[in-house]
């Protein structure tokens, strides 16, 4: 069964054409990783996904559990299970992180938080941020902490995650991954996350490796094989050879 | 001076507008009330657990009492400023005389109501605050013009003194109607190791405001900051400065301004710093967001230096909302509505005013009720 399914999205931005025609589906109840130069278009996608203003579809549509939300708001996407942590969030002046936090689980600032989600606040170390004003003067990897725990209260069935990994120091990138890694787990859901780097599939069983090159999205079994593959030969010829030998994404979602 | 405080004996609808404005009408979280209704003083008391430790009182009683009092009057705001110094100089009706002894540490605030409920009223005036050495209070003090009274004038000079090590924490709150017009003028002395803090709110739709209270930190290793949260709404004019002017050695000024226009409402915000010490410091805050194409919002610092080693700085910024913030907080399943409602309360953070955590929330509910119903 597919979570999601784009088809024949093309996709501009500032009247460029970034993405033409892409086609693919994602698997529910697995993790894809999603592998692709700078410049490929992959923030591009999880923001068409998404429905961020300025990414304007011209073609195709997007169905999510079946149901196109082609022309849905931000706020209906998320409604529906599709979150998305951002890799630049802003900063948002007089926002307290823990009201954040309590309207993301769907409580009134007035309510307090559970023993359970203190505890996991804690583990993210961001007790002492609750009283800090959104993002202002956290650093890249408080920020990302952040971002994961938020995305983590909202509980999607689709996790966007828009490197995960960037300016996180090794121990919170670990602990970051594993949270992930059991929220995704425990809750059946799926997740599409954009990395540079390998490291985090040592703690996300991840179940494909997606490359986006060229405008196209490429989906393969044993992401860790494809990481190498990708360090060894490059994006290019990581494609041409599973294409080459037909080990290709069309092959194995649309048997 | 009464001990027994005459709240209760005003109406009720009277007592109701206030309590909107930040008047605890049980007095219970509070050391001493002051009640000023169109030109009368109708309630003026201490709560006993602070009696010795502060006074207060009718200016006009007080200065019936201490002779002394008279050298406090008109030394920092002239009588002839302008047109409504002169008009309160000539008459006035009455006003607060509010003094924290040395070293008195006063947990709960000082609260004071100045009210007009009297049609075409021009309410004059004067109030005397005077913290004494190594004292430390807040006040709250909220201008209410009741809602159902049309046209109406409020002239009121304020002059506070600050002395050797006191801590005074001053917050004004305005809750007048779109027929008033409003000419505050206050002067405040900061003296060695004081700090003065003045806060101003104004969320509900006013006439005309025009303001520009200044202080001089004349001692050594004074503070003084200027916050204000300015929510123009309806047609509103507000005119809001504030100037600190730095002449002792490493005094300090800061001046953080959050500001909302809309529905053809005009803001113009003015800020001075000027640094007469050459060890002196200061920065300026001002952030404005414009909501719609009918209304004006203007922010005008102006930073002095007159010594070589004053170090000045300002930051300002006008504009709209940020489209990221909102669809930030959409993907967080609010809607656009719901975010821009929760930018806008984040915005007006009441936190900027260093109140206690008792007071500050009283305050945030005050914003939150004006900014949250939109």
């Amino acid at each position: 069964m597919d979570i999601l399914e784009v088809k024949d999205l093309s996709v501009k931005v500032e009247g460029k054409l970034i993405l033409k025609n892409l086609h693919f589906n994602l698997k529910e109840k697995a993790s894809h990783i999603l592998f692709g130069p700078n410049g490929s278009g992959k923030t591009t996608l999880i923001s068409t996904i998404m429905g961020f203003p300025g990414y304007e579809v011209v073609s195709g549509k997007i169905l999510f559990r079946g149901v196109d939300i082609t022309n849905k708001t931000v706020d209906e996407r998320a409604k529906l299970g599709i979150i998305v942590s951002f890799q630049n969030p802003p900063e948002i002046t007089g926002v307290k992180l823990g009201d954040l936090l309590k309207l993301c689980l769907g409580k009134a600032a007035s309510d307090e938080f559970s023993a359970v989600e203190l505890k996991q606040i804690e583990a993210f170390r961001l007790t002492e941020f609750l009283n800090r004003d959104v993002n202002l003067g956290f650093s890249g990897g408080e920020r990302k902490r952040s971002e994961i725990l938020q995305s983590i209260f909202l509980k999607p069935t689709l996790l966007l995650l828009d490197e995960p990994d960037s300016g996180v120091d090794v121990e919170s990138l670990k602990m970051i991954t594993t949270e992930i890694q059991n929220y995704v787990a425990s809750t059946g859901s799926s997740a599409l996350i954009i990395t540079h780097k390998g490291d985090i599939l040592e703690y996300i069983k991840a179940s494909y490796g997606c490359i986006l090159l060229n405008g196209q999205f490429h989906c393969y079994k044993d992401p860790m094989r494809i990481y190498e593959d990708i360090k060894r030969l490059g994006y290019e010829e990581c494609v041409a050879c599973r294409v080459r030998t037909s080990e290709g994404w069309k092959n194995e979602q649309r048997k | 001076m009464s001990k027994e405080s005459d709240l209760t004996k005003l109406p009720h609808k009277i007592l109701e507008e206030a309590q909107k404005a930040g008047l605890e009408t049980r007095e219970k979280n509070r050391s001493a009330t002051f009640f000023h209704l169109n030109q009368e003083t109708v309630a003026a008391s201490v709560n006993e657990l602070y009696e010795g430790k502060l006074e207060l009182m009718d200016i006009k009683a007080a200065l019936k009492k201490y002779s002394w009092l008279e050298d406090y009057m008109w030394k920092l705001v002239k009588k002839d400023k302008d047109e409504y110094t002169k008009k309160v100089a000539e008459d006035y009706s009455g006003g607060y005389f509010m003094r924290i002894m040395p070293d008195a540490e006063i947990s709960f605030p000082l609260q004071s109501c100045l009210m007009i409920t009297q049609k075409n009223l021009e309410q004059r005036v004067h109030n005397i605050i005077i913290a004494e050495e190594n004292s430390k209070a807040h006040i709250i003090t909220s201008c209410v013009q009741h809602s159902s009274v049309p046209n109406a004038s409020h002239l009121g000079i304020s002059e506070i003194y600050v002395k050797k090590g006191a801590m005074l924490n001053f917050t004004m709150i305005h809750q007048w109607s779109e027929k008033t017009l409003v000419r505050p003028r206050s002067g405040a002395q900061v003296d060695d190791k004081a700090t003065f803090v003045s806060n101003y709110v104004c969320m509900r739709p006013v006439r005309d405001v025009q303001m520009y209270p200044f202080a001089n930190c004349v001692g050594e290793d004074s503070r003084v900051s200027f916050n204000s949260i300015l929510y123009g709404h309806k047609g509103s004019l507000l005119d809001i400065g504030s100037k600190a002017v730095l002449t002792g050695k490493g005094s300090k000024a800061e001046m953080v301004s959050r500001a909302i226009t809309r529905e053809g409402s005009k803001m113009i915000i003015r800020g001075m710093i000027e640094g007469d010490n050459s060890d002196c410091k200061g920065h300026m805050e001002c952030r404005g967001l414009i909501m719609d194409n009918d209304s004006f919002i203007q922010s005008i610092p102006e930073l002095i230096a007159t010594k070589k080693g004053v170090e000045i700085t300002h930051e300002a910024a006008v504009g709209k909302i940020s489209e990221k913030e909102i669809t930030y907080l959409m993907t967080r399943k609010l809607s656009r509505e719901q975010a821009i409602s929760l930018i806008i309360r984040g915005f007006m953070d009441v936190s900027i005013l260093g109140l206690p955590e008792a007071l500050n929330k009283e305050i945030k509910a005050i914003v939150n009720s004006s900014a949250g119903a939109e």
